[in-house]
């Protein structure tokens, strides 16, 4: 019977998973990535990092009105673009500059995450991110008579962006904005302006998802003057390239520009098609 | 007292020859190479943090690979990996759990390189397939090294390389594995 019993339980040793023999059963802390398939959601900061050591070279392109008809393409015939070169410090570090045809506006951003969504040993339900940028007018002053000052060529922008990837599916993301703005052209406009962003995203397929982009603005908007920007599209994954094609009533594509400058509505169909074109560039090669 | 200390005896002994049948690595090396003929950059990857488990009385071996843990020259091709065709969040374990089928003609014990055949089953994308291997175990210092060259067809595990990339993407991963294993104390 001794016998026996002893003879089961070596049975039953051999059958065991060998892998559990080593298993320390510790499942590992590790970070939530691709929440969003780019590092903007559409014209906002997405709580999504570059890999460190890859640079994204961007091009933006926002269209003329949809409803000037066809006798303008669709607003196809005009274009605003802006070029932009991010790169990837760290895990959770970025830095980017870029450059609009609006205002000939030089833009740059440091972007960083003190806490990243994680799973596993200590994890965190959800990323917070920090951006700082500012942006340059570079145009003639419209005056040169007058005493210009160079300051008034500026403004700044911070934003706080708290974003959860909900599941592969669904990403949302909430963006506090102030932007200071050194000059405004109306007196009765505000230097600083507070608005709050929506972004999110819902994966249709592993290479496709469906975007949006609203930043409600709190004060300094005047109606028929400005607008609350909302931008809706689609993310497309083409191998190396990501294509964000939409609809926005916003020509700006900095923060700037399209919180205190977004002069078209929704309401009247005022409202543009526009792309922004993502390539990745590895420029430090991972080492391994 | 003398049957305790001989119970004793026993139990000590037991343990020992036990640690010396299994020999186990978690920093195994497993390389893939999925480059299609005339593709202009190099898709593959490392793993360095493979688990490898071998029952040497037995014959069985057993590996665990995170898919997240295959590092890329290119962080985007490592992106792509992971979100696209293995996906790493669903499935993030691939597993292979085998025999030596000729496990008889190694001697654990006597330092030398023997050839191998490895027989078993891979899951990997959620599908598990028979995986035959042939390679070889070599026994140095105590230690066992395992290695293998085998290939792995995507389609088989349900992993799709769509059209765009296919002049890039190869439709089947030439895997190694390079294993030295030591033996497993409890």
């Amino acid at each position: 019977m001794l016998i026996l019993c002893l003879c089961s339980q070596t049975v039953r040793a051999q059958e065991k998973d060998l892998l559990d023999l080593v298993d320390d059963g510790k499942p590992k802390k590790e970070i939530v990535k691709n929440a969003f398939k780019s590092i903007r959601v559409i014209n906002g900061h997405s709580m999504e990092f570059l890999a460190p050591g890859t640079m994204d070279f961007r091009i933006l392109h926002r269209f003329g009105q949809l409803n000037q008809g066809s006798k303008n393409f669709f607003g196809l015939d005009q274009a605003s673009m802006r070029l932009g070169f991010d790169f990837g410090v760290l895990q959770n570090l970025m830095v980017g500059v870029g450059r609009s045809t609006f205002k000939k506006e030089i833009d740059a951003y440091v972007k960083y995450a003190p806490i990243r969504q994680s799973t596993g040993y200590r994890s965190f339900p959800f990323t917070v991110a920090f951006v700082g940028g500012m942006t340059m007018n570079t145009m003639d002053f419209p005056d040169p008579t007058a005493k210009n000052y160079f300051s008034s060529r500026l403004a700044y922008y911070g934003q706080a962006i708290i974003g959860r990837k909900f599941s592969e599916g669904l990403s949302l993301q909430l963006a506090p904005t102030l932007v200071h703005n050194n000059l405004v052209p109306l007196s009765t406009q505000p230097n600083d302006v507070y608005a709050l962003g929506f972004g999110g995203r819902i994966k249709a397929s592993k290479r496709m998802a469906f975007t949006w982009d609203y930043f409600y603005v709190a004060n300094g908007i005047e109606k028929g003057v400005n607008y609350n920007p909302l931008s809706v599209g689609v993310d497309i994954e083409t191998g190396g390239h990501v294509f964000q094609l939409h609809v926005s009533n916003a020509t700006g594509m900095n923060e700037r520009a399209f919180i205190t400058e977004t002069t078209s509505s929704w309401e009247k169909i005022d409202i543009r098609f526009g792309f922004n074109l993502s390539r990745i560039f590895q420029i430090k090669k991972h080492k391994r | 007292m003398k049957k305790i200390l001989l119970l004793i005896g026993v139990i000590t002994l037991a343990a020992v020859t036990n640690a010396q049948d299994k020999y186990f690595t978690k920093t195994g090396k497993i390389t893939f190479d999925a480059t299609a003929p005339k593709s202009p950059e190099n898709i593959d990857a490392v793993n360095k943090n493979s688990t490898c488990v071998l029952d040497a009385k037995s014959g069985e071996i057993q590996f665990s690979v995170l898919m997240k843990g295959f590092e890329f020259d290119r962080a985007l091709m490592m992106e792509h990996f992971n979100e696209n065709y293995v996906e790493s969040d669903k499935f993030p374990k691939t597993v292979f759990k085998g025999q030596v089928v000729n496990n008889e003609s190694i001697n654990y014990s006597k330092e030398g390189t023997y050839p191998a055949k490895v027989k078993g089953k891979l899951t990997m994308h959620g599908e598990t397939k028979d995986l035959d291997a042939d390679g070889k175990l070599i026994v140095k210092a105590g230690r066992v090294t395992v290695s293998a060259d085998f290939a792995v067809v995507f389609a088989e595990y349900k992993i799709t390389i769509p059209q765009l990339v296919a002049d890039k993407v190869s439709k089947t991963a030439k895997i190694s594995v390079d294993c030295s294993l030591e033996p497993l104390k409890k």
